[in-house]
């Protein structure tokens, strides 16, 4: 079925593109004859997915319930106080973009996150000046 | 033949059936949201839970084949139990505010929790806050009251085929709505409706334009109702009358009470139209040119075709819809007839349909009809201004636009467009007056209906379809050129008109079936059935228009169509 082939493109155009812009869903809509309504569906229900150009910098805080009773909430509040920016959302100067995901397998070592696919964890606010600080220079 | 119990009752199905359907026909109604006649079972909402003896787990009752044996409760403790925690799931991410929805007092989530004496809500949580999308000049959509039950998306995507809308986000973000954050009025939808007949809340709905007629009936301006074929088979349900109850008198005379100066039929116009086409099909058929060609009455398939098969639009008639027909003869032969300015002269479209909203507006149409009422809507506005439907006597339509035949009747249901076409073309290909003139082969319910006729050793090959999705499937045959039919008629609804997005609720084949037969009757009683002998029709000619398919004709009563660029 030529929708089973709809997962590895969208993979395939958010790692070459870094995202799935509106033009990507209606040139594979052409392509493949899936209507765009669904493959924006698709792109929109994947977390790993992004329809917006993201950030240089990808951070995904975990929420999952571990991390979440270690306070994963106050780790969004410290990017928040750095970043100015909520999950799902890109900083103006296009350095970073802000996720939430679900379980990355550190509930041991919470609150944890991801920045660009590598892990950090107990995390609190000093932790995470000093790490957006070093991705700024 | 299966045997199983249901509540205690001995019933009986056969093999495939499913247990919901089955206790139906026993009279036992199973709540259920998702579950549509036209659309695969995905057992999606689990209001329709039952238990089955033997069987752990609650069943989704909508998708479970009967088997020999069952022994089915319905309205177990159990079963009432979790209907009653999904129901409150439901609610606990709901506006709640009936009293000001649209669908208050016709909502299946209102219903169900009154039956199950929902008074409490145990949950609670973030509530979803979304903008009510009022971009569209047909439909209202309003994701905070919507139960994602799927039917819209399901719909519009797999029968209607424009995938206007779509299922997005996951989780609590999930909702329905067109793609990249556009809003209904930039995205694909053709305004067909057939979502909102579908919705069970008032998550999706007819825009409104009941307050803008009432400020017009308070005006000192001129105002003239027409009314469509399909109107008068499904008013009455609007006042709890059964379905396929003939209402024409009663609509007419409540009409006048509401403030119309004038009541005109639209089944005229449809006379006309019916001249007009079968004049266009009788030329392009002897030169055998720009075959087949397509009504275009129905201005969801006009819309459908601009966007999505541009290239094909020679194979339409260039013939106004009944609707176009009627407003822009009321704008200029009737305003001089009675010696009024047009501005002056505020019409109301009474329709079965949302689309009408959207073609009274094409930019061709500026300055002719000015509101497009739904049945619905009309039943509201009676409601709203005390007009006593029921114990009402019955009247008739004014003249000179008010006389219309048997197969004007029948333009409300699918084929029926076809069989009135067939009935002129086929007396003036063999200039007779043909007695033979019932074409019950286009009648029924199936998406896809086929007429052929034998003229002078010539065949004739008409179609006719209905459900945009059977449409998209002709045009492609068009494009491959491997269409064998002359003549075809689309509607974009179920059933055709009386099926269409502004029609009473709920609309379910078997209702359809009912207010078909009430145009079916209405034709047969008629004592003139064919358009081209409808006198007040060839005097309008004789008078006014001057030929059939001649000059004047064609610019009053014709129009044209473009390409739209959709997403
Ligand atoms: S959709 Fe139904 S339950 Fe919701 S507010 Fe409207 S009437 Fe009430
Ligand atoms: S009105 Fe018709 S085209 Fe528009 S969203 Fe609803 S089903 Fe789709
Ligand atoms: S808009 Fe209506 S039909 Fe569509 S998913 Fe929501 S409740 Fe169901
Ligand atoms: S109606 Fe059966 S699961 Fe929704």
């Amino acid at each position: 079925m030529v929708q089973d082939l709809l997962l590895p493109i969208l993979k395939h155009e958010q790692k070459k593109s870094g995202y799935i812009s509106e033009a990507a869903i209606k040139r594979i809509s052409i392509q493949t004859g899936i209507p765009v309504s669904r493959i924006f569906g698709v792109a929109t229900f994947y977390s790993m997915f992004h329809t917006k150009p993201q950030g240089k910098n990808m951070i995904e805080v975990c929420h999952g319930p571990s991390c979440h009773l270690n306070g994963s909430f106050n780790v969004l509040k410290s990017l928040y106080k750095s970043l100015k920016i909520k999950p799902g959302e890109t900083t103006k100067d296009k350095k970073f973009s802000l996720h939430t995901c679900s379980c990355i397998g550190c509930c041991d070592k919470g609150p944890a996150m991801l920045l660009n696919g590598k892990q950090y964890t107990l995390l609190d606010e000093t932790k995470l000046k000093a790490i957006i600080k070093k991705c700024r220079s | 033949m299966i045997s199983l119990k249901i509540n205690n009752i001995d019933v009986k199905g056969k093999e495939g059936d499913m247990i919901l359907d089955v206790a139906k026909r026993y009279g036992i109604d199973i709540p259920h949201f998702c579950k549509n006649d036209r659309l695969e079972r995905i057992g999606a909402c689990r209001i329709c839970v039952v238990e089955a003896k033997g069987q752990q787990k609650l069943i989704a009752s909508c998708c479970t084949p009967i088997r020999e044996g069952m022994e089915i409760n319905t309205h177990s403790r159990r079963v009432m139990e979790a209907r009653r925690t999904n129901m409150e799931l439901l609610l606990a991410n709901h506006d709640l505010n009936c009293v000001t929805c649209k669908k208050n007092l016709s909502c299946k989530l209102q219903r169900y929790a009154e039956e199950m004496m929902i008074d409490e809500i145990t949950f609670s949580g973030d509530k979803r806050l979304y903008e009510v999308d009022h971009s569209s000049i047909s439909i209202r959509r309003d994701n905070n009251k919507c139960i994602l039950c799927g039917q819209c998306t399901r719909i519009c995507n797999d029968i209607q085929t424009v995938n206007a809308i779509g299922i997005q986000n996951r989780g609590f973000h999930n909702k329905i709505a067109p793609p990249f954050g556009m809003n209904m009025h930039e995205s694909a939808c053709v305004n067909c409706g057939q979502c909102v007949i579908a919705c069970p809340t008032g998550a999706l709905t007819e825009k409104s334009d009941i307050q803008g007629v009432i400020d017009a009936l308070r005006s000192d301006k001129f105002l003239i109702a027409q009314t469509a074929p399909s109107i008068r088979a499904t008013l009455g349900e609007c006042f709890g009358m059964p379905p396929g109850t003939p209402v024409t008198g009663k609509m007419v005379t409540a009409l006048r009470e509401a403030g119309f100066d004038k009541v005109f039929d639209t089944d005229l116009a449809a006379d006309i139209c019916i001249i007009e086409e079968a004049t266009e099909f009788i030329k392009r058929f002897k030169e055998n040119k720009d075959l087949p060609l397509i009504t275009t009455c129905c201005p969801a398939w006009i819309k459908f075709g601009e966007q999505f098969f541009f290239e094909e639009l020679h194979h339409m008639s260039s013939c106004r819809s009944p609707q176009a027909i009627m407003a822009s003869l009321i704008k200029t032969y009737y305003a001089e007839k009675i010696g009024k300015k047009p501005e002056d002269i505020v019409l109301v479209d009474i329709m079965p349909c949302t689309a009408k909203k959207f073609e009274i507006k094409r930019p061709e149409f500026t300055g002719e009809a000015d509101f497009v009422l739904t049945t619905v809507e009309l039943g509201k506005l009676f409601k709203l201004l005390n007009v006593d439907f029921i114990n009402l006597e019955e009247s008739d339509f004014d003249n000179p636009l008010g006389e219309s035949t048997g197969a004007a009747a029948i333009f409300g249901h699918t084929g029926g467009v076809m069989e009135a076409a067939l009935r002129t073309a086929a007396d003036w290909l063999t200039g007779e007056d043909l007695k033979e003139i019932d074409y019950k082969k286009i009648r029924s319910m199936d998406t896809l209906k086929e007429a052929e006729l034998t003229i002078g050793g010539k065949q004739i090959k008409a179609c006719v379809v209905h459900t945009l999705g059977e449409a998209r499937r002709l045009l492609e045959q068009i494009r491959q050129g491997t269409c064998p039919y002359h003549f075809i008629e689309i509607m974009a609804c179920y059933g055709g008109c009386i099926g269409g997005g502004g029609q009473p609720l709920p609309t379910d084949k078997e209702r359809l079936i009912k207010r078909t037969k009430a145009l079916i009757d209405e034709d047969e009683h008629k004592d003139i059935r064919k358009s081209h002998h409808n006198k007040s029709a060839i005097k309008l000619y004789k008078e006014y228009l001057g030929d059939f398919g001649g000059k004047k004709a064609h610019k009053l009563l014709h129009t044209e169509y473009y390409k739209r660029d959709y997403v």
